[in-house]
């Protein structure tokens, strides 16, 4: 029996705090609150056991271990205090899956439109897998996926069809 | 003569090995080929030269060329679920004990009754389909269609679900090579050494093209290429792989077969690439025409590359005595091929006055007849040829000799496979000299930066010999043949075809012209010239080229039709890939989902989400288990998964201004701990959503949206946040998935969720439209006392992870109680109760809110909200709309959802004028009748009025106009 | 399908990723504005062939809305930029007028957009 393409695990315990503000006025607020630097771009800082990814202009996600997101909510809202900002915790909107081995790339090739061989080590890539929305990035010798809780089934029959044994995208 | 047929040469073959003998099966006879054959050569080895019948006159039909332009030999393939139509026997590689099955015959292929088409081919000329069919009207039910049905279709539509997967992927390259083959790998190494990503894609299992086949040393050739390519890290080579359309911005789509050779290896049959390509270079070659001469459909005319690519590349013999006829050298080719393998080559008919090039004065060293200025005058034989009447090119037909023959190759010169090139806005150019259209090179189709993203070379830009990469000798020009001979008569062209899959003929196309037709694409439509499953590959040329002449205007100006995409067919399979099954649509799921489906509900798709429709019992019917529910939640207490329910934050300074934008009514006045309901208009001034907000801070307000609004409503905030008003200061966040919601309903829910503890539910510490955060049953939550049923009712909020414990505990502690989960009907139906519209029901997108009763929630304060300045269009405030009521029907019957009730007079079209229609019908267990609602002319004005609702077939239903609230008008249950 | 790069996170997306949103640069005609102009706002489009300006969002990205200038007929993309603008941004401007040197913009510059400093 051939081999999957990667091994699909569903991650649990990771915490969601959704931080949304002015990044260049509150930067360094939320960087201290947070214990991580602000990420550039696209990209994302990991400072184990936390990470801290680029969303969109005004929006960053600490993916952190559950058990932290009370205090670090606190901790932001603080630091936030008296300025335009939002910070929900929102670790039970999103499923995370681990995709690991070494054509975990060609898993999601099969599912994202985006070109993800060129994502830097350090990138967060917001995208959709098939027909949902969805966010990945590197992580070991693969890459974590989030996407919405409600569709976790969906996405777990996804990423396993597509890491199907004897399916490799290598030229046959 | 080898055991796999009597037409299988003792030796020769490049792509066979005759040590593999797969025996395979057509229209139930046992057939034996060899490793390496397609179908199409497996039969002609075993003299099986019939392989179908055409579309139109069921004429018998051997395969006309060797690869994917084939148009005759099409087979259905398979059985069952795998059974597939249309599939061309060229280029189908053969797998032991393949079935396979000729098409458009009945009751045989070689005793077909559909046949009779051709003796009345001169009632079915071009057009016929427009003009036989018009008249007697009572004709076309009686007597036409029944005789088209009976024999049109091309093959027949499998009738089982399909057992093979497919799966897509995505590419991102620098360069895409189509074709493989020396054109295409010469341009594929040198773009390499330039460090680009490179993917090479060739559609056949083998690389090369045509150079193997057609010049001495072209195997070393791509040999050679293939090694250097091989050892470049940034270069991919994929075989078996059709690019079958060229899209906007480089989007190129192509075909990867992984598991046709093998449907048991229990891999995904074929895999779609969605490849972004930088640039694209086409080397997808050129294909061969045929010569337009009376017969040239008989079984045993074949293109004259594909007499030779049977004989070199399979080993099989087309014929023993062959004819070979020309308006090119190329075609001197497969005399030397045929003679090299052993055969016959009678002569070869050149149209030219003069052949004198290195390949004929070859030819004729080794012995072979060349006759120049002649052509073919008709063939001897209706399903295998059996002979060649001779004339002079220049004349009208008359017959100087006839030569006996199985087999003839023909050859009218090669068009470049300029689609792909075409299919997103390439121009072509015609060649005067090459009698052929080529790529324009200065009018690509053009990228996103605006240069041109493909490049022709090799055959396709009509390099034809590739002598560059070949060493080819250069050979003589070629002698444009249209029709032969030149002055044929209208009966030679009657038999002489264009489209051999779709039955026209030269006849068809000369007679277009002369009732009118100019352009190429109604001509194309009239006469179906091109339209079959292989587009014209090679029909469009020779077409085009006779409605020219007969329209006596140059090619150019008559011009080709439009290239489309796919170059051959897709499986519909490819296309769908993953999406079909569990993973047809993302379904979503609530946290309370399994808990559902464990109990027994019945699901309604409400968007992507699945909700509990109803939970029927043991032997209950569905509309049983709604009324069950509905009087349960009346009489007790139950609860509803409202976890669908959209959740937005809306925070910043500006937050309550922007709500007030947002929605009709006032939301930036709202206290903090209170909920208000609000709707939401679109700039049009049409509902587009209602729901519940909660002030949760003096700058942050969760908005709850329907279930279907949530993406939606967030989407049309964020679009007004950044464009319209960015510089106010506002963040919103959709949290509708962070939180698992329960509306907890019925007299008795205050009771229930006391038992939780944790929190005073009293009318006094949480009134009506208030809520409150709290801890219930250890669960940290919101409790919103909102109610959509017009009874005592909390939703309560908390964490989704925690979703399913808050149900279950709600479900132990209230067991006593008589708890029981309801569905959307029955919160369907009690809504209905109260009066309360429904979106999607009440409204259509051509509804708003003054129409229902709604003027409550317009704030009469505000100067601005969206919507509220087309509110004010005359339209929107004429007295004339239909408005809100509740309708009583009269009989006991339900009204039928949707149905129109009817005034006075008739409208222009002499149908009835209509007053009103249905919007929402149920049957209400609580008042034990049937009530609706409806929007009424003047409705609100017209209480006591009766209506008629004129259903087909039925006795019209007729109902009174009365007040939408049907139960506990004064509204005091709320309050529990 | 085309692509087309996010002004606001760098991203080149494909159309899938992305939400249309029609012609971009619309004026918002609210209460108290003439049946005209608000007929116009809601329904009047150029619809032109040629250089157009569109409302894209980065719907299944970074969220924003940009806006793109395009040809709508050779479908080469001159640029994009924030949603913010008024008018296209004088690159954009000098990017088409590059290309298509006979092509003229149907505005006039307003000088003092606050909007103006958004775009880098």
């Amino acid at each position: 029996m051939a081999e999957a393409l990667a091994r699909i695990t569903k991650l649990t315990d990771l915490g969601m705090i959704q931080i949304r503000a002015d990044l260049a006025a509150a930067g360094d607020a939320i960087a201290a609150a947070c214990g991580v630097a602000i990420p550039a771009a696209t990209a994302m800082v990991a400072k184990a056991p936390r990470r801290l990814c680029w969303m969109s202009p005004d929006e960053l996600l600490l993916v952190l271990p559950l058990a932290e997101v009370p205090e670090a909510v606190v901790a932001l809202t603080a630091a936030l205090e008296g300025q335009h900002a939002l910070v929900l915790d929102v670790s039970d909107m999103r499923s995370a899956f681990g995709i690991e081995g070494a054509k975990a790339e060609q898993v999601l090739m099969k599912l994202c439109p985006a070109d993800l061989a060129k994502m830097p080590a350090d990138g967060m890539r917001r995208t959709r897998a098939a027909q949902v929305a969805c966010g990945v990035w590197r992580q070991g010798d693969g890459f974590v996926l989030i996407g919405f809780r409600s569709v976790s089934d969906y996405l777990l029959g996804l990423l396993n069809g597509a890491a199907q044994a004897g399916t490799q995208l290598d030229p046959r | 003569m080898s055991d796999s047929g009597p037409f299988r040469l003792s030796k020769g073959g490049r792509l066979i090995d005759r040590a593999y003998q797969l025996p395979f099966r057509f229209d139930g006879r046992e057939f034996r080929g060899v490793q390496g054959d397609t179908i199409a050569s497996a039969l002609l080895a075993c003299g099986q030269m019939m392989m179908g019948r055409s579309f139109k006159y069921h004429r018998p039909r051997g395969p006309l060329a060797s690869g994917a332009e084939e148009p005759n030999a099409l087979l259905g393939l398979g059985e069952g679920g795998r059974f597939e139509p249309n599939q061309r026997a060229t280029t189908t590689r053969l797998l032991e004990g393949m079935v396979a099955n000729s098409q458009n015959c009945w009751p045989s292929l070689s005793v077909d009754i559909g046949v009779m088409n051709n003796w009345m081919y001169r009632f079915l000329p071009a057009g016929f389909y427009y003009k036989t069919f018009i008249h007697p009207r009572a004709a076309w039910k009686h007597l036409f269609e029944p005789i088209i049905r009976r024999s049109a279709g091309l093959g027949k539509a499998p009738t089982e679900a399909d057992p093979d997967t497919y799966e897509q992927a995505y590419s991102h390259v620098d360069l895409v090579v189509v074709g493989g083959g020396i054109a295409g790998l010469t341009a594929a190494r040198d773009a390499a050494r330039d460090g680009k990503s490179v993917t090479v894609l060739e559609q056949n299992p083998h690389w090369g093209g045509r150079t193997p086949t057609d010049h001495a040393d072209g195997q070393a050739l791509i040999e050679a290429l293939l090694s250097e390519l091989r050892a470049l890290p940034n270069v991919t080579l994929r075989r078996n792989t059709m690019a079958t359309g060229l899209y906007d911005h480089g989007y190129l789509l192509a075909r990867e077969a992984l598991a046709d050779h093998d449907p048991d290896a229990g891999i995904p049959r074929q895999r779609l690439w969605r490849i972004r390509a930088g640039h694209v270079i086409v080397a997808s070659g050129a294909l061969e025409r045929p010569l337009s001469f009376a017969g040239n459909d008989v079984p045993g005319v074949i293109l004259a590359s594909a007499v030779r690519d049977f004989i070199a590349d399979y080993g099989v013999a087309p014929g023993k005595r062959i004819v070979v006829v020309t308006n090119n050298d190329d075609a001197y080719r497969t005399a030397l091929t045929a003679l090299d393998a052993g055969l016959d080559v009678v002569a070869v008919i050149d149209a030219r006055p003069n052949a004198t090039g290195a390949l004929p004065e070859s030819v004729r060293a080794r012995g072979v007849r060349v006759l120049t200025a002649s052509a073919i005058a008709g063939i001897n034989g209706s399903t295998s040829v059996e002979a060649v009447k001779i004339c002079s090119h220049a004349g009208e037909g008359k017959v100087l000799e006839i030569i006996e023959a199985d087999c003839v190759a023909m050859s009218g010169g090669w068009s470049p496979v300029v689609h792909l090139w075409s299919h997103c806005g390439g121009k072509l150019i015609w060649s005067e000299t090459q009698a052929m259209f080529l790529p324009d090179i200065s009018r690509p189709p053009t990228g996103a930066d605006g240069m041109g993203m493909a490049t022709p070379v090799g055959a396709a830009a009509g390099d034809l010999a590739v002598s560059g990469a070949t060493g080819a000798a250069p050979e003589q020009p070629l002698m444009p043949v249209w029709v032969m001979p030149m002055h044929a008569s209208r009966k030679m062209k009657f038999k002489m075809w264009l489209d051999f899959q779709n039955d026209v003929k030269v006849s068809d196309v000369e007679l277009a012209a002369q009732e009118g037709y100019q352009s190429v694409e109604h001509t194309k439509r009239y006469t179906t010239l091109g339209m079959a499953t292989d587009q014209g590959k090679v029909s469009n040329i020779n077409g085009l080229a006779v409605l020219s002449a007969a329209l006596k205007q140059p090619i150019p100006q008559t011009g080709t039709t439009t290239f489309r995409p796919p170059y051959t067919p897709l499986t519909l399979g490819t296309i769908a890939a993953e999406a079909r099954g569990d993973l047809f649509q993302p379904l979503r799921k609530t946290p309370m989902h399994g808990w559902h489906e464990a109990h027994g509900a019945h699901w309604e798709p409400v968007g992507h989400w699945r909700r509990p429709y109803c939970y029927p019992q043991s032997g209950e019917s569905h509309s049983d288990a709604v009324a069950r529910e509905v009087l349960a939640v009346r009489g007790g207490v139950g609860t509803l998964d409202a976890s669908t329910l959209g959740k937005i934050v809306v925070k910043g300074p500006d937050a309550g201004r922007f709500l007030d934008m947002i929605y009709t009514g006032m939301m930036s006045s709202l206290p903090v701990g209170k909920c208000r309901y609000g709707l939401i208009c679109n700039e049009n001034g049409f509902l587009i959503d209602d729901g519940v907000a909660a002030r949760l801070s003096d700058d942050t307000w969760l908005v709850h949206t329907t279930t279907g609004g949530a993406d939606r409503i967030h989407a049309h905030m964020e679009d007004w946040l950044q464009c319209e008003w960015w510089d106010w200061k506002v963040y919103t966040a959709n949290v509708t998935e962070q939180w698992a919601q329960v509306a907890v309903v019925g007299p008795q829910a205050r009771t229930l969720l006391e038992r939780l503890g944790g929190i005073d539910l009293s009318a006094e510490a949480l009134p009506f439209m208030g809520w409150a955060e709290a801890t219930i049953a250890g669960i940290p939550a919101r409790i919103y006392r909102i109610s959509f049923s017009g009874e005592l009712s909390f939703e309560v909020a908390v964490p989704a992870k925690r979703g399913l414990e808050l149900w279950q505990k709600l479900h132990e502690s209230g067991a006593d109680l008589g708890i029981t989960p309801y569905g959307t009907e029955a919160m369907h139906v009690m809504r209905a109760e109260k009066g309360f519209i429904m979106i999607g029901d009440e409204t259509d997108g051509t509804v708003i809110p003054q129409d229902l009763g709604l003027g409550w929630a317009i704030s009469k304060k505000k100067s601005d909200y969206i919507g509220k300045r087309a509110q004010e269009r005359s339209f929107m405030a004429s007295t004339e709309r239909w408005k809100l009521v509740g309708l009583e029907s009269t009989d006991g019957r339900m009204l039928p959802d949707g149905v129109y009730a009817v005034a006075e007079g008739e409208n222009a079209n002499g149908q009835r004028n209509l007053q009103g229609r249905v919007t929402s019908t149920y049957v209400s267990p609580t008042l034990n009748q049937p009530i609706a609602m409806g929007l009424v002319l003047h409705g609100p004005d017209r209480m006591g009025e009766m209506l008629e609702f004129p259903v087909q077939g039925q006795v019209s239903y007729r109902a009174r106009i009365v007040d939408p609230v049907f139960y506990d008008k004064e509204g005091s249950r709320t309050n529990g | 399908m085309l692509t087309l790069t996010c002004p606001c996170c760098g991203i080149t997306a494909e159309e899938t990723e992305l939400h249309p949103g029609g012609e971009a640069h619309l004026k918002r005609f609210g209460p108290g504005s003439s049946d005209g102009d608000f007929e116009a706002y809601l329904f009047a489009r150029k619809n032109p062939k040629g250089v157009h300006f569109e409302r894209w969002r980065h719907a299944y990205g970074c969220g924003k809305w940009f806006l793109a200038a395009r040809d709508t007929v050779t479908l080469e993309v001159f640029g994009t930029y924030k949603a913010q603008n008024p008018h296209p941004t004088p690159e954009i401007v000098a990017s088409i007028r590059a290309k298509r040197p006979d092509w003229q913009p149907d505005w006039t510059e307003t000088k003092t957009s606050s909007a103006e400093s958004l775009t880098e």
